[in-house]
């Protein structure tokens, strides 16, 4: 069986719409993304950075617009798409290897369930994100950081060969952002297509292969450099 | 970390029965650790009982015609409290969403909320039923079993319809006014034939069959049609 990885272009975006009543968070966005590319989405509040996120997941389905990953609706390549939201996404009353355990149910992983033998892929992936399989406290009682590397840790807990991570890096202190980042580079580097909004752009720098801007609802640039993205403020945007 | 699998390698999407099963599970847990349900609803139906006990002081006689009333009223006006909850716990961290982008089959989460409310109010029920007995000074002149059975009908016709309508009026802003205005006309026919039947049991005088029946019917649809949609209400935006 052909790995996903080696097909060239894994996310195809066709003049997407999104409305939301009479405002269009995305307008006509067009776009083609390559496999194993690590992709970091940047643009001001209400770009439509997110609403293309949740689109690419699956979560917001566009008015108009066509959106495929590896030739499939992002419903139906699902399996191959990891999801990490700013809000959590995890129970807060549950540890996170009870969190992970059962997410990885839904997956049908081997640490799903109420057989305790088999963590090993949970314990893999929170030991990954630099985390303690061991620890028993409820994510609620977890740091914000610590919050946000175990939203990580469960969106690759399935080995997705798609990352969509809305700003994994927010409230994490400079080291474990610079872990996950690496972590993340690591993906990439092992065939992954990766798709990170951050606002802390300079974090990426040397790492992302292509920095997407997103303006009013639309991508109006796409460059290998930070230092070219132009600034939407300076209206020299092509 | 290196992540090498292929998609051969993928392990095939768990079954329906598994993920009821874990998220029957997860569901309990969480009510078990914070037992938000559970209290509100026996709070609620220990009220009712002791304020209509003492708002009627009815003779043992009358009782066995209004109990069967006062029972499912309160049964179903406290099952609404536990179903309000089923879905906020989903809503908090937007963990819906973590479900919504997984290849799990909707219809088992359904199926999983529908089975841990059984089993709240079920719960909620077996606590309840002696204090009714006690307080009204109930004895059962007909078939006592068939109460069993109408019971177990009578619940999952509440919590089925409550759950699906708790799951669309999640994401409206005044989901607790909304679900009784949803749950209460349709589930009339449910609750009239619960009502019956109890009293019937109760007094002896008719045979409670056709309202286990009509139960049995209202459920059997009410299930299918539920599964049927439910899908379409999970990804709803």
């Amino acid at each position: 069986m052909k790995n996903l990885a080696t097909t060239r272009s894994v996310i195809t975006v066709r003049s997407v719409i999104k409305q939301f009543g009479r405002f269009a968070a995305l307008r006509g966005v067009t776009a083609e993304f390559d496999a194993g590319r690590f992709h970091a989405i940047l643009g001001e509040n209400g770009a439509g950075k997110t609403t293309l996120l949740r689109a690419l997941a699956g979560l917001a389905q566009p008015t108009r617009g066509e959106i495929l990953i590896f030739g499939k609706s992002p419903r139906e390549a699902c399996r191959d798409i990891g999801y990490m939201a700013h809000p959590s996404l995890l129970y807060d009353e549950m540890s996170g290897m009870e969190n992970l355990r059962y997410f990885a149910g839904l997956y049908g992983i081997g640490c799903s369930g109420l057989n305790l033998n088999k963590d090993l892929p949970c314990e893999e992936v929170i030991r990954a994100v630099g985390l303690d399989p061991e620890l028993t406290r409820p994510v609620g009682q977890y740091s914000q950081g610590m919050r946000q590397r175990m939203s990580l840790a469960r969106a690759i807990l399935h080995d997705p060969q798609v990352l969509l991570l809305d700003e994994p890096f927010s409230n994490v202190d400079v080291h474990s952002a610079r872990a996950m980042v690496e972590l993340l580079k690591g993906m990439r580097d092992a065939g992954k297509t990766v798709f990170v909004i951050t606002h802390q752009a300079q974090s990426l720098e040397g790492v992302a292969d292509e920095f997407v801007w997103m303006q009013a609802g639309q991508i109006v640039d796409r460059t290998a450099s930070l230092a070219r993205v132009a600034s939407p403020a300076s209206g020299d945007l092509q | 970390m290196t992540i090498s699998r292929t998609e051969a390698a993928k392990p095939p999407a768990n079954s329906l029965w598994a993920v009821t099963l874990a998220t029957l599970v997860k569901d309990i847990r969480l009510e078990w650790r914070s037992k938000d349900a559970l209290n509100s609803m026996l709070f609620f139906s220990l009220l009712v009982v002791v304020i209509f006990s003492f708002s009627f002081d009815p003779l043992a006689e009358e009782s066995r015609h209004i109990v069967g009333g006062l029972i499912w009223v309160a049964f179903l006006f406290a099952a609404v409290v536990a179903l309000n909850q089923t879905w906020a716990r989903e809503l908090r961290n937007q963990v819906l969403d973590a479900y919504r982008v997984s290849p799990a089959p909707a219809n088992a989460l359904f199926l999983a909320k529908a089975l841990g409310n059984f089993i709240f109010v079920s719960v909620l029920e077996a606590l309840m039923t002696p204090l009714f007995v006690i307080f009204y000074n109930l004895r059962v002149l007909g078939p006592a079993w068939q109460l069993i059975p109408v019971a177990l009908l009578g619940t999952w016709a509440l919590v089925v319809n409550g759950t699906f309508f708790a799951a669309m009026s999640v994401r409206t802003r005044s989901r607790e006014l909304m679900l009784p205005l949803l749950l209460f006309p349709i589930s009339i026919p449910a609750v009239l034939g619960m009502v019956a039947a109890t009293t019937s049991i109760l007094t002896g005088e008719d045979s409670a069959h056709f309202y286990i029946v009509l139960l049995l019917t209202y459920d059997v649809v009410f299930t299918t049609a539920c599964l049927a949609l439910f899908n379409m209400i999970l990804h709803a935006e």
